[in-house]
């Protein structure tokens, strides 16, 4: 038996060996739950640019899930050399509490670190059958909506703004927005951890009658599973959604892969990376690129959380902190 | 867990109940429970295992073959495995010491320590890879420290290793415990007479006794460190091709709208599944065999 478990345990180093071998110049991008098909496409076009550019072989690793708890993963010590998450909130909270970048990272790279932007539209199934045109419909009897867990998807704190700012606009107060909000989560049957969960749910489980959805989830969901069974509705307004990038620096600067990560995020920007981009249904913000694919996105009213918020460190101490607005609501129901 | 299972000599004694008139049931009683067993059987267990194989294959085995192939999903298995092999021989010997000495030794705290070593039973796998994380995460207890000397644990191999020991740690032991406390310790006390030493006793007497317990708790150790899920899914960090271990992969494969690759993936571990349940049935009719052979059909009786 001793001689049994030398050999199993000589196996086992082998085994490691073999694992700890293939380590090259590699980077750890995490992000979030609906952009797994864009760096699917988008990861082997850098490498490729960038063995041409500097000769090097890079390989990056993606690590995909709820945006809030992507980040508290990365403050528990994943060692990620980009963060691409849902929004700048989540970025903050690393910043803040495990002092991996800089507070004012989102100052480091153009259009506040914001390479592409996508906004909130509803999916519902196919010839719309409960009649949801608008924000105003889900709160209706009978509608079952299908949204993530703002606690800890970044998609579902966008959903969460949009329907408040509707509310605030069209009934006029924030108390009337607070009850509309309120209202609408308790057509919501399940809360899922992040957005392709929530997808998920949906789409193959066949549960509620409109999701709440990402514009390029939605796109894909329609994609993936066959234009004859879904509908996407375009509200009369929502949010302009902008999910953020950023090198950690304090994990590049211990691997030494800050150059290749900040070329990296640079080549998001580039036209090549805006093709893909909106290829995956991310709207470009590179003006070319975004006329070309103009047609595939709708035109919708779009706010940004700047404006109605005052930014997404205000939005989040208000609404989606322990004992925020949105626990306030949910435990009532 | 399952001890005295392993151990069941049944058979002949069933035989002799069904031949009796007063403890046979009518066809009509002893049909619908036996129809009804066999419906929640077919539901319960042997559609979901039809299932996966179904669905695996339902876009050709081209589609199969390449979701078993990819890179990642060979990482996943390659983890799997290297999670499975340093945690199985850990628990063996760790489970074959706590067996001994709580089996054959009195001494104070045993039943302390019979409780700690079922706590990860009774404790919820999320909370087993949530505990690690305070321990050894970046804002844990020994955070700092690791990543100054730039040690990683949790988010990485070792994190991975250290949840599937900690999940399996109760098999071995629970499974050689009530099997040496029912062989008592007459005959180790025998050897010590005729002058073996604590090793050769352990050698030649206890280990050939307890083989086929121990087997059958290595099997259900590894059956567990293989199909883990909630304690690994907190400290893997998710990271493709290199902290994902095959449940996760098929997780990621089904949210990624890639459902029959995560049913290959998945019937890759139903398969193991059936090779564990062969294996141990083959362990069972060993011992059982052995059983006999050592005790004679006369004991038999007495023991059924």
């Amino acid at each position: 038996m001793q001689r049994k478990s030398l050999l199993v345990g000589l196996f086992a180093a082998g085994l490691l060996n073999f694992s700890l071998a293939q380590a090259q110049t590699t980077l750890l991008n995490v992000s979030y739950d609906p952009t797994r098909e864009l760096y699917q496409e988008f990861n082997p076009a850098f490498t490729k640019y960038w063995k041409g550019k500097s000769g090097q072989e890079v390989v990056v690793k993606q690590s995909h899930g709820g945006s809030g708890k992507q980040a508290r993963s990365v403050i528990d010590g994943v060692d990620a050399d980009v963060v691409t998450l849902a929004l700048a909130g989540d970025i903050d909270a690393i910043a803040e509490k495990a002092r991996l970048l800089p507070a004012d990272w989102q100052k480091r790279l153009p259009l506040a670190s914001t390479p592409y932007t996508s906004t909130i539209v509803f999916l519902v199934r196919k010839g719309n059958p409960k009649g949801i045109k608008d924000w105003g419909d889900l709160v209706k009897p009978g509608v079952a909506v299908i949204t993530p867990n703002p606690k800890t998807s970044g998609g579902a704190q966008w959903n969460y703004l949009a329907a408040w700012e509707f509310a605030k606009r069209t009934y006029g107060s924030e108390a009337k927005a607070k009850e509309f909000v309120a209202n609408l989560y308790k057509n919501v049957p399940v809360l899922d951890s992040g957005a392709r969960g929530s997808t998920i749910t949906f789409v193959e489980r066949g549960i509620g009658d409109v999701f709440l959805s990402w514009e390029n989830e939605a796109f894909l969901a329609v994609k993936e599973l066959g234009p004859d069974k879904f509908d996407i509705i375009v509200p009369s307004l929502s949010v302009l959604a902008q999910p953020p990038v950023a090198i950690v620096d304090k994990n590049v600067d211990k691997k030494g892969t800050r150059q290749v990560a900040q070329a990296y995020l640079e080549y998001l920007y580039s036209e090549a990376g805006q093709e893909i981009a909106a290829r995956n249904y991310y709207r470009p913000t590179l003006d070319k690129v975004a006329k070309k694919y103009a047609k595939q996105f709708p035109a919708v009213t779009l706010f940004t959380v700047d404006e109605a918020f005052g930014g997404w460190s205000k939005a989040k101490e208000v609404h989606f902190k322990d004992g925020g607005v949105f626990d306030q609501i949910f435990t009532r129901r | 867990m399952a001890g005295a299972v392993a151990l069941h000599v049944g058979g002949d004694h069933a035989a002799r109940f069904e031949g009796k008139a007063a403890t046979r049931e009518t066809p009509l009683v002893k049909w619908t429970i036996i129809g009804l067993a066999l419906t929640f059987f077919a539901i319960f267990l042997l559609l979901p295992l039809l299932a996966v194989f179904v669905e695996a294959f339902r876009k050709g085995w081209e589609t199969y073959l390449t979701a078993l192939t990819d890179p990642d999903a060979l990482s996943a298995v390659r983890l799997t495995l290297l999670a499975a092999l340093i945690s199985v021989p850990l628990n063996l010997v760790f489970g074959v010491a706590a067996a001994w000495a709580i089996a054959k030794f009195e001494f104070r705290g045993k039943h302390f320590l019979i409780t700690l070593i079922d706590l990860p039973f009774s404790v919820s796998p999320v909370i087993a890879g949530l505990v690690f994380v305070l321990i050894f995460g970046a804002q844990g207890w020994l955070g700092p420290w690791l990543f100054d000397n730039d040690i990683k644990i949790i988010f990485a191999v070792p994190g991975i290793v250290l949840a599937t020991v900690f999940v399996t740690f109760p098999f071995v032991a629970r499974e050689l415990i009530p099997l040496m406390q029912a062989q008592g310790k007459e005959e180790e006390e025998a050897a010590v007479v005729l002058g073996a030493n604590g090793w050769q006793t352990f050698w030649y007497v206890t280990l050939p006794n307890i083989k086929w317990g121990l087997l059958y708790g290595v099997i259900l150790t590894n059956a567990r460190a293989v199909g883990e899920f909630g304690a690994v899914s907190v400290v893997s960090g998710h990271i493709r091709g290199q902290t994902n271990t095959l449940p996760l992969h098929v997780e990621i494969l089904y949210n990624e709208y890639m459902f029959s690759a995560a049913f290959a993936v998945a019937s890759l571990l139903a398969m193991l599944a059936l090779v564990t349940l062969v294996i141990k049935n083959w362990i069972e009719y060993q011992a059982a065999r052995s059983y006999r052979t050592t005790y004679g059909t006369s004991q038999q009786e007495s023991a059924s």
